[in-house]
């Protein structure tokens, strides 16, 4: 398909969305990640049934965590798409970065850099 | 076990401003089971703090520690060594459990971050429902193991009040009248008669009312 996507983004791969956890998230923040997205399976297709719905309400939570600390929960996103979606899996990409770039670095990240 | 509620993040992060090296103590014990206090909570509060001053610009130092327990003097003592390398302790630990690690640190300050709420059963993941107010006298036998001091949120011996309607409790539509279920279990029981006895006014002198409560069994003193 030789199909681009933003070189900003890093790739996490996990077995499963199910094993994303609320922790994981917010390292990434801590780390410096400008925003946080979560690609599961579509709903309904879980090969354990229903790792990505149990993503889904952990994005959702950890938006209100990061809205409570300052950082935006507009930061983080799920997404479902199959493995054949290659070219949404590069359409998301873009929107991703697209609507990050927008809100600008992670305050955390940029408080730290003007110390 | 005892079941608690994270307090608000405002609240504690309000709480922690003027300190910047901070132990955060969580409890391996109810507060872990009922997902407020336990290591997975400390590291996730943890998290947030360290985000919220990094970006006003003024970074803590967090150090994420959860004890066996914090009502028990074998796990609070263990903090001896490290304590006082930091300014502040939080706790995530139910009351009893914040209480202890001050009266043994006397020097530190031990901040809530925790609301504790009451002891409870979980009814279903994520969902956890009270079932004992540790009254110090116990009905069960009687009320076929239905309270009826912590389901009638009037606490009365013999019920239902005026107030039960359709088998809930005029408190809140969603609160199954206690009397009410004692009531069914009698039925389902075929034990009606016993819903017949009158029972006297409670002795409320072992429940809250006499005070902090204390139970000592000489042979196991050392």
């Amino acid at each position: 398909m030789r199909l681009s996507y933003p070189t900003n983004i890093k790739i996490m791969k996990v077995p499963c969305t199910g094993r994303v956890d609320i922790i994981h998230i917010l390292k990434a923040f801590e780390n410096g990640a400008d925003g946080v997205y979560i690609v599961g399976c579509l709903e309904g297709d879980c090969h354990f049934l229903v790792g990505n719905v149990r993503a889904k309400k952990r994005v959702e939570y950890v938006k209100k965590l990061l809205d409570e600390s300052g950082i935006g929960g507009e930061r983080v996103a799920m997404y479902n798409l199959s493995a054949a979606e290659g070219q949404r899996f590069a359409e998301v990409a873009r929107e991703m970065t697209e609507k990050i770039r927008a809100l600008g670095p992670n305050p955390a990240k940029l408080a730290k850099s003007k110390e | 076990m005892i079941v608690a509620n994270r307090k608000p993040f405002e609240e504690i992060i309000e709480m922690v401003k003027p300190y910047s090296r901070i132990l955060l103590l969580g409890c391996n014990e109810c507060v872990t089971v009922c997902a407020v206090g336990g290591a997975k909570e400390v590291a996730v509060l943890a998290s947030e703090v360290r985000l919220f001053r990094q970006k006003e610009g003024r970074p803590v130092e967090i150090k994420e520690l959860t004890l066996e327990r914090n009502c028990d003097l074998e796990y609070v003592e263990t903090l001896k060594p490290i304590i006082n390398d930091y300014d502040v302790v939080i706790s995530m630990a139910c009351g009893c459990g914040i209480q202890f690690v001050g009266e043994n640190y006397r020097n530190k300050i031990i901040l809530p971050a925790v609301n504790t709420s009451f002891e409870g059963v979980t009814e279903e993941h994520g969902v956890w429902t009270e079932r004992c107010q540790g009254c110090g006298n116990c009905v069960l036998d009687k009320t076929l193991g239905i309270c009826p001091v912590t389901r009638c949120a009037k606490s009365i011996s013999n019920g239902p009040c005026g107030g039960s309607q359709n088998g809930k409790c005029e408190v809140d539509k969603d609160i199954p009248c206690g009397w009410q279920l004692i009531v069914d279990r009698y039925k389902e029981m075929n034990m009606m008669e016993k819903y017949l006895e009158i029972q006297p006014a409670k002795d409320w002198s072992t429940s809250r009312d006499g005070g902090p409560r204390k139970r000592i069994r000489e042979d196991l003193k050392i």
